[in-house]
């Protein structure tokens, strides 16, 4: 011991202070917002979608495989419509990976854990700063979406009425409110994502594994949507509230599936933030070989998210009459008249015929799926309508073919299979030049949970 | 309480399963003291760092750190600071990012960033991005984030690592500066050399046990003979004095590893014996051009203390 040890002072007491969370959450955010790839990543999702919707609403040729883009020429609130279908399959999972999925990892590549924890004294802050700085900027990077989506279609075709789901037309504050609606409601499974982001970056260590977990994830889930699941495992998939936005652009909306998808991912959000939570808080950070938790990841993360899922399958089941696929005949048939009718009085508009209302129309359809010797029920491209309507005055009764692709998810498409003046031509001659026959081919949605009345 | 020292440690055990890293470690830190704590790879320095640093918590003993008892991990009181593991620093920031994130975490002002870049000689690249930075400039801006706080226990892993001479002479005159400041410094190395330049005491760990404890000129008491580099202007008449004086040892050319030097001898000798050989050297009309130790007193020390002479090959000289 040194000579000062003999001339020691008694030293006065000091304090132990923790970083508190508002500053550990603003450091957490500076060195996300510091690394070039998210900065890269916001520029794109500043400037892409706004110049995509732009340059596409212009072209004669629409992406009208997807839902909303055939409308892209026709009114600004399409565009953010089929930047938000496109971004729900890839981009925001993307996003979480980029953001989540990398950010306990990170300090471990670094080796910056140590030095945190002296400077913040508190893994529960740590934690939730991480969670929270996380959240923030992929929040802002889906509003970076939304908004340049709704800037560039706005600015390139204009504030005009949007054709819904069902065929009504949603006026330009209605369509507004419902397009800002659609991108918030898709925070949820994005979040949801996110945690699941989190639980694989704080279990998988330094290992680039836990960057591409919610993308892999997101993968798995896609394929899932894809097959011919029944109805409340479909709801009961974290996926599912990226497709149930489509709910709120029908006039008697279909919020039932939204609001179970919501409420599935709210779990997944709680679930997984907890376990990601609970093994970063057992971490012994003086373990210079930690590595990640190794095979335990089974047992500790993928074990009990995959009893969350089995739970919601369980409640979705108790708590709704759904069965089976949730596309039947009924179902079809209540939608495709329904958006018959409502395009039918549009395009008499269109083309200054005498109005008419739905009402008048009294429009119903009759389908068939491949035959008599297949189930009508469950989706497919073999369903084939006919629609009948009647016209005030008359005592005829038009009638109209359509195929139906069905898929899954519960959407569709109704292609016109004639007669010709109704449903023949892609354009119809209007008095202030062509526009698209709305008659000719459509989107239509079936609410998968609810059933017909009656049934 | 223990009046007047920043570490007090008594019986510190900590274990990683079945591993134990630590086996009752006693250490006393002064303030003020700049505190060497060698040892070999494993032997536990790491870990006596981190618990100083509050990473984690001792499994067994008293821990008292600044005067207050530490009971649980992350409790160690403000005014210490330091870096176990690498200094820990973002690359996509500067260094003023660096150090001015770190002092908005901890709620302090970031005027003393200047000085602070300053003091350890990184003010031209101040606005460069950590990530080109080399091993050595990162260790010296860890050093910075830590002055930001202007602590009084400073506790470093290595701090030496990747430093060019000139840099590390910058360091140690820093932490000199500090000490006697009133600072406390307690630094690991494997550079004997900075640590017997720096030190005023140190403690040596093996196998989780501390084998020495205390200042330098006793570690350097505790010293039995030593081999030393003779070069002569005579080596014949030379090797035939050290001969035949008194427990002086010359040692075969091929024990000096080295390459074949035909005017110097290797002798091994108490120190006593070193003067009395150099006496009758210069008796004997013989020139003595040079006479060093082959291994540091502090090195052969450690190495004698630590019974690992193979250490040597695993960084003792790095």
């Amino acid at each position: 011991m040194s000579q000062a040890a003999a001339a020691a002072v008694a030293l006065p007491r000091a304090e132990t202070s923790q970083a508190p969370l508002r500053r550990t959450y603003r450091f957490e955010l500076v060195k996300l917002l510091a690394q070039w790839p998210i900065r890269l990543v916001l520029a794109a999702c500043l400037l892409g979608p706004g110049l995509f919707v732009a340059i596409v609403s212009q072209q004669s040729s629409l992406p009208s495989d997807t839902v909303f883009g055939r409308w892209m020429g026709q009114t600004g609130w399409a565009g953010p419509l089929v930047i938000l279908g496109f971004s729900c399959s890839w981009v925001l999972p993307l996003l979480t990976s980029l953001v989540a999925g990398d950010v306990f990892a990170s300090e471990d590549r670094l080796g910056t854990w140590r030095h945190l924890l002296v400077a913040v004294r508190s893994p529960r802050r740590i934690f939730a700063a991480k969670a929270l700085a996380s959240l923030t900027v992929i929040v802002l990077l889906a509003a970076g979406l939304a908004v340049s989506g709704i800037v560039g279609g706005l600015a390139a075709v204009g504030n005009r009425p949007l054709v819904g789901l069902d065929g009504h037309l949603l006026t330009s504050g209605q369509a507004a409110t419902a397009v800002l609606l659609a991108w918030v409601s898709v925070l949820v499974p994005t979040l949801a994502f996110a945690a699941v982001g989190l639980l694989g970056s704080v279990t998988l260590g330094r290992s680039p594994m836990g960057l591409i977990v919610p993308a892999l994830f997101a993968l798995v889930l896609q394929v899932a949507q894809l097959l011919p699941l029944p109805v409340i495992v479909r709801v009961a998939l974290p996926s599912y509230a990226f497709i149930g936005w489509r709910g709120l652009f029908t006039d008697a909306g279909q919020t039932g599936p939204l609001l179970a998808g919501l409420a599935v991912d709210l779990a997944w959000i709680v679930v997984a933030a907890a376990l990601a939570y609970r093994l970063f808080m057992r971490r012994d950070f003086t373990n210079l070989a930690y590595d990640g938790i190794g095979r335990r990841v089974l047992v500790r993360g993928v074990l009990p998210l995959t009893a969350l899922f089995a739970v919601s399958i369980a409640v979705i089941a108790g708590t709704t009459s759904a069965s089976g696929s949730g596309v039947d005949k009924r179902k079809l048939e209540r939608s495709l008249s329904t958006a018959f009718a409502h395009l039918y009085v549009m395009q008499t508009d269109e083309l200054h015929r005498p109005a008419v209302t739905e009402g008048q129309l009294g429009s119903h359809a009759s389908c068939d799926k491949g035959g008599s010797r297949v189930d009508d029920v469950g989706a497919g491209n073999d369903w084939r309508c006919v629609v009948r309507w009647g016209l005030p005055g008359s005592k005829a009764t038009g009638s109209a073919v359509y195929q139906l692709d069905v898929t899954p998810d519960g959407r569709y498409v109704a292609d016109g299979d004639g007669p010709q003046e109704v449903n023949g031509f892609f354009q119809v001659h209007t008095s202030t030049g062509d526009a698209p026959n709305p008659l000719w081919q459509f989107d239509g949605a079936v609410d998968l949970l609810t059933p017909i009345r009656g049934d | 309480m223990s009046e007047g020292l920043a570490v007090r440690a008594r019986g510190i055990g900590k274990s990683f399963g079945e591993v134990v890293a630590l086996g009752g470690v006693d250490l006393d830190i002064a303030e003020g003291e700049v505190h060497g704590l060698v040892g070999p790879n494993g032997a536990g320095k790491t870990t006596l760092l981190g618990l100083l640093l509050g990473l984690a918590q001792a499994d067994a003993g008293e821990l008292e750190i600044l005067g207050s008892p530490v009971r649980r991990t992350l409790a160690v009181q403000d005014g210490v600071a330091g870096f176990v593991d690498g200094p820990g620093l973002y690359p996509a920031l500067s260094a003023r990012q660096n150090l001015a994130a770190l002092a908005r975490l901890r709620g302090d002002g970031t005027d003393g960033i200047d000085d602070a870049l300053a003091q350890v000689g990184l003010t031209d690249v101040a606005d460069d991005r950590v990530r080109g930075f080399s091993l050595g400039m990162r260790q010296r801006l860890g050093l910075a984030a830590a002055l930001l706080t202007k602590p009084r226990l400073l506790v470093l892993d290595e701090p030496a690592n990747g430093l060019d001479p000139a840099g590390s002479r910058h360091v140690n005159r820093v932490l000199t500066r500090l000490a006697a400041h009133g600072t406390s410094v307690v630094l690991s190395s494997h550079r004997m050399d900075d640590l017997a330049a720096l030190c005023s005491d140190v403690t040596i760990l093996a196998a989780g046990r501390v084998v020495f404890s205390g200042p330098l000129s006793d570690l350097a008491a505790d010293t039995d003979a030593l081999d030393y580099r003779l070069r002569v202007s005579d080596p014949a008449v030379g090797r035939r004095v050290a001969d035949e004086t008194p427990e002086v040892r010359v040692l075969p050319d091929d024990d000096l590893g080295q390459r074949h030097d035909a005017e110097a001898l290797l002798v091994r000798a108490t120190m006593p014996a070193l003067d009395t050989l150099v006496a009758r050297l210069v008796g004997a009309g013989v020139g003595v051009r040079e006479l060093a130790p082959v291994v540091a007193p502090l090195e052969a020390a450690f190495l004698a203390l630590t019974g690992s002479q193979n250490l040597r090959s695993e960084g003792v000289n790095q």
